[in-house]
């Protein structure tokens, strides 16, 4: 048995945050852009109007681009599974296995028939099936994603299995728990919802430039009305999804809730940080302020947590070592029944393997009265089960602010191109230019939310990353680390320069 | 070849034939999948428990054994 190596676990973490950070540059803006392109043809088809179908065909290959350079590279993800996260692709094969199926046998037949009609179809079957192909690859796609997300859904949240300590493996008891949790569901409106927000911002991004240049003037100003309506629809159920995440985390992963807060010190009717500047120095247990500066807004964060402003909302400090008045168990208390279950679980397999029955069973038993606190049976110390807490509240934060900011982007952008004054307003068109790429912080700093919120767990309460990970040679991995950032800078700068140059080409005949 | 095979072959000939930008992603496409399948998996990414383990009893003993190992802190 060899010993593990937290060197090569934070290198296989890196590892997979940038391949999913990579893999996620694509992603919503294919998700958000199929539906973008169904409406433009839709309207086309409505309208008959042949720059509707120039515009549409525009939009259709910055979308063919994108999804170029992005398919595949969720893949990846998939081979990192089996070499450096091996205990946990083991242990959760049974859960994943069906739901990633589905993902790839849909995604195959839906690439292999619809796109190809929209690709390759203009004039060759009629508009109404070419529209329908269009609309199915937007469903598809975003069908597509589902799965993904139900998976990752149920690391946050595992429901609907079993542990099976003679296999290793959680098996699945639910398939229906499993897809219908509630953190699934919120997982899946917030992020496709976030992706048609950024894909939004994508065509305002380019239409303002074109604006700005004097360039398509007409393609960029029905292209705006189009995206700013969607945009400012899904900026306003982002808003509303993202509160329903939160409101799951509260219930599910507290100690994520507590640590994009900076709460420390449970409270009830506790406030929410509008802004604030973490102390650095400020450590769990300790009666330093968590914060150098904040703006708290009353009771906001009950609200949120528990949807009752007065209600109490346990801290880090509450999570770690308990709070017998408001009923919070400890980690402190997870690790000793977490502690029995590893015990037992190494007592089980010794027992089976000397044939001893009757130690066997003492022992399962064991296990199962604790298996629930399993991970915590993993951490050395309480403080462990701490995210990294700056990180954590700046990304959330940055994020939030970002998702307040873009509504009222879309709604200035309505409002002058109804008015007929988009062209000429000068200080609205930079900072439209600049949206997309405010989207993409918001989008990459929501992921380092929900999973750097979530350590130290692979899977919440029962597996940490430490044990998830295989034993590796570290430099195997650091060396894979940096193949892979010499991959992806390729292909994004291959990406950027051909989509730059077709932006620079523009739509044919508008 | 029935007819409907036929118009569906033609259907792909032609729409790959008439690409213009999309010659060079799938030429993208292309050669980011032989660098995956071919160089990434092939020699860096091996499947290690389908590696190194002839059964499944052999990798979920493995895998128990993991979870029983000591962490070096750092």
């Amino acid at each position: 048995m060899v010993d593990i190596d937290l060197d090569l676990v934070n290198w296989s973490r890196a590892q997979f945050a940038l391949t999913a950070m990579y893999h996620w540059i694509f992603v919503p803006l294919t998700l958000g852009l199929s539906f973008l392109l169904a409406m433009f043809e839709s309207i086309y088809v409505r309208t008959g109007d042949e720059k509707w179908k120039a515009l549409t065909k525009f939009w259709m290959t910055l979308f063919g681009i994108n999804f170029a350079i992005g398919v595949a590279t969720g893949i990846i993800l998939e081979f990192q599974f089996g070499t450096n996260w091996s205990n946990y692709s083991w242990m959760v094969g049974d859960i994943f296995g069906a739901p990633l199926a589905i993902e790839g046998i849909f995604a195959f037949f839906l690439e292999a028939t619809f796109f190809a009609v929209m690709f390759f179809g203009w004039n060759r079957v009629s508009k109404r099936f070419h529209l329908f192909s269009t609309w199915m690859v937007a469903v598809g796609s975003n069908l597509s994603a589902l799965w993904i997300l139900v998976a990752n859904a149920w690391m946050q949240n595992p429901v609907g299995m079993a542990f099976n300590p003679e296999t290793a493996r959680f098996e699945m008891e639910n398939f229906w728990a499993v897809l219908f949790s509630p953190i699934a569901m919120s997982k899946f409106t917030h992020a496709t919802s976030s992706g048609f927000l950024l894909a939004s911002l994508f065509v305002i991004t380019i239409s303002s430039w074109y604006l700005l240049k004097g360039r398509h003037i007409e393609m960029a100003k029905r292209s705006i009305v189009v995206a700013s309506v969607f945009g400012l629809l899904s900026s306003l159920y982002v808003g509303f999804t993202g509160d329903e995440a939160a409101f799951e985390s509260a219930q599910k992963q507290p100690m994520k809730l507590a640590a994009f807060e900076g709460l420390y010190k449970g409270e009830q009717g506790a406030g929410l940080v509008a802004a604030g500047i973490i102390n650095s120095a400020k450590k769990p247990g300790d009666d330093q302020s968590p914060f150098l500066f904040e703006v708290k807004l009353p009771g906001l964060l009950s609200l949120l947590a528990n949807r009752e402003s007065g209600s109490f909302v346990p801290g880090i400090d509450d999570l770690l070592y308990g709070n017998s008045e408001q009923k919070v168990m400890g980690v402190v208390d997870k690790m000793k029944l977490g502690q029995l279950a590893v015990a037992d679980l190494a007592a089980f397999k010794q027992a089976r393997q000397d044939k001893n029955d009757q130690a066997a069973g003492e022992a399962l038993a064991g296990f199962t009265a604790n298996k629930e606190f399993l991970g915590y049976g993993y951490l050395h110390t309480p403080e462990e089960a701490v995210p990294p807490v700056s990180t954590v509240f700046y990304s959330f934060h940055i994020m939030v602010i970002l998702g307040m900011f873009f509504p009222v982007l879309f709604l200035a952008y309505l409002i002058y191109t109804l008015n007929g004054r988009i062209a000429a307003a000068r200080w609205l068109l930079p900072v439209g230019v600049s949206s997309y790429f405010l989207g993409l912080v918001a989008q990459q700093m929501g992921w380092i939310v929900a999973e750097v919120g979530r350590q130290p767990w692979a899977i919440q309460g029962l597996l940490p990353v430490k044990i998830a990970t295989t034993n590796l040679a570290v430099g195997h991995v650091q060396a894979t680390f940096f193949m892979f950032l010499g991959l992806f800078t390729l292909l994004l700068i291959a990406e950027i320069k051909i989509m730059v140059k077709q932006i620079a080409i523009g739509p044919e005949g508008i | 070849m029935p007819q409907s095979l036929t118009n569906i072959y033609t259907f792909y000939r032609d729409g790959f034939k008439a690409m213009t930008v999309g010659r060079i992603l799938w030429r993208i496409i292309f050669i980011k999948l032989v660098v995956m399948f071919a160089v990434l998996k092939l020699f860096f990414f091996p499947n290690f428990l389908n590696t190194n383990f002839q059964t499944d009893i052999q990798r979920a003993d493995y895998v128990l054994d993991q979870m029983n190992r000591p962490v070096v802190l750092n």
